[in-house]
């Protein structure tokens, strides 16, 4: 598991981007706020809007927080950052609720779980409560995209196995026999272990590559 | 009658559709602390607890709240009631049994973003459970949460005397048995469906 603590203070807003698309990406390297969304990556568009809806929470919560940090006493401060995250929750399961409603039924009750997404907590906690907001805002915006790319990733493969298509667009030939497997629960623990497979057999190729020369 | 249909409801919490192999809920800690059989009992009890107390909890929250007509307050109500709560067992486990206290470790605050215990008090309220539904669903909730972890840190303790491939080591691996886990659990698909 990756450290959760910020970098050394003169990191450039840059650098933090880059830190949460790859390096310290949430979902395959720190292994952090799976629980309300590994539920909801059976399908394309459910991944995507999940994603999409954390990231937006993520960074409404690290601009809000990062802005009050000099007001909240140290005591009271995971509360604090728990009230903050759960309005935000609220305002965007209401925003969802108005604009896509199907997808909002898919959802159901993971939604206002986002509250305890530790990977939200986990930011406000590590950089948010301690760093002015333009590089607080790039940091959520690189974890966000990186918890995004990757829960695509996820429901892209479980749609495309257990459904044979993607988007609701039928890839696979006519004569495909879906993977049911990839629909139930244990398909996403298996998809998800690939992944992470995949991702760390990169990793180590990509460090051997830099070894050699 | 009404006893039968609160057993289906405890089997169907527990087994069928368990909190952490069909829900994925409270996966954090099902990862973080299966490492050791000893930490993840201690661990599923205290959860099971805290459970038990925020459902109750959520139960008035909800009745009060339908009552002050102020519905949209409820996830936020929910949430600052568990987080006050788990440290308000923080201090009477202390307080009353100080061993215990040392051997739960960082492990009792951190039941605080476990959101198996939030979807307890959402999945209640979205159901309209009655009281008697809500203590039992909460129990069956909590049984099956510590049956899967204490499942878990069992094949993890095994695994430590096989030769996993470094590049499965610790995540993949873990995610791997949760599925062959989760498979498992399905064969309960049949039984305690009785609505």
């Amino acid at each position: 598991m990756a450290e959760l603590l910020p970098g050394p203070l003169t990191e450039t807003a840059a650098e933090r981007f880059q830190a949460g698309l790859w390096r310290e990406n949430p979902i395959l390297v720190q292994a952090l706020g799976m629980c309300p969304t590994l539920a909801v990556s059976n399908t394309a568009v459910n991944a995507l809007t999940m994603g999409l809806a954390t990231a937006t929470v993520l960074l409404a919560s690290a601009l809000v927080v990062s802005a009050l940090r000099g007001l909240i006493p140290r005591q009271v401060r995971l509360a604090s950052f728990v009230l903050v995250i759960a309005s935000f929750v609220t305002v965007t399961d209401m925003v969802i609720e108005a604009v896509a409603i199907e997808v909002h039924g898919a959802l159901g009750a993971f939604l206002p779980l986002i509250v305890v997404n530790c990977l939200i907590l986990g930011r406000m906690e590590a950089l948010a409560s301690r760093r002015p907001p333009a590089l607080a805002a790039f940091d959520a915006l690189g974890m966000g995209a990186g918890f995004v790319l990757s829960l695509l990733a996820l429901g892209s493969v479980r749609e495309l196995l257990g459904y044979g298509s993607v988007f609701g667009l039928r890839l696979m030939p006519a004569a495909f026999e879906p993977w049911v497997v990839m629909l139930l629960p244990g398909g996403g623990f298996f998809a998800l272990a690939a992944l992470v497979l995949a991702f760390r057999w990169g990793d180590s190729r990509r460090a051997l590559r830099k070894g050699a020369r | 009658m009404i006893d039968t249909e609160l057993w289906s409801l405890f089997v169907n919490a527990a087994l069928v559709n368990n909190f952490v192999l069909a829900y994925f809920l409270g996966i954090c800690p099902f990862l973080g602390v299966s490492g050791r059989l000893d930490s993840a009992s201690r661990m599923g009890l205290a959860v099971s607890f805290v459970m038990l107390v925020a459902s109750l909890c959520a139960f008035v929250i909800h009745r009060l709240l339908v009552a002050l007509d102020a519905a949209y307050l409820e996830l936020i109500a929910f949430i600052v009631v568990i987080a006050s709560t788990v440290q308000l067992v923080e201090m009477f486990v202390r307080k009353l049994n100080p061993g215990l206290f040392q051997a739960l470790g960082i492990y009792l605050p951190l039941i605080t973003t476990n959101c198996a215990i939030l979807a307890v008090a959402l999945f209640q309220t979205q159901r309209g459970y009655g009281f008697l539904e809500c203590v039992v669903f909460a129990l069956g909730a909590g049984a099956g949460f510590t049956l899967a972890l204490v499942l878990m840190a069992g094949i993890r303790e095994k695994l430590r005397l096989g030769a996993v491939p470094d590049l499965a080591q610790g995540v993949a691996i873990t995610l791997m048995l949760a599925g062959i886990l989760s498979l498992a659990f399905m064969g309960f698909a049949g039984i305690g469906v009785a609505s």
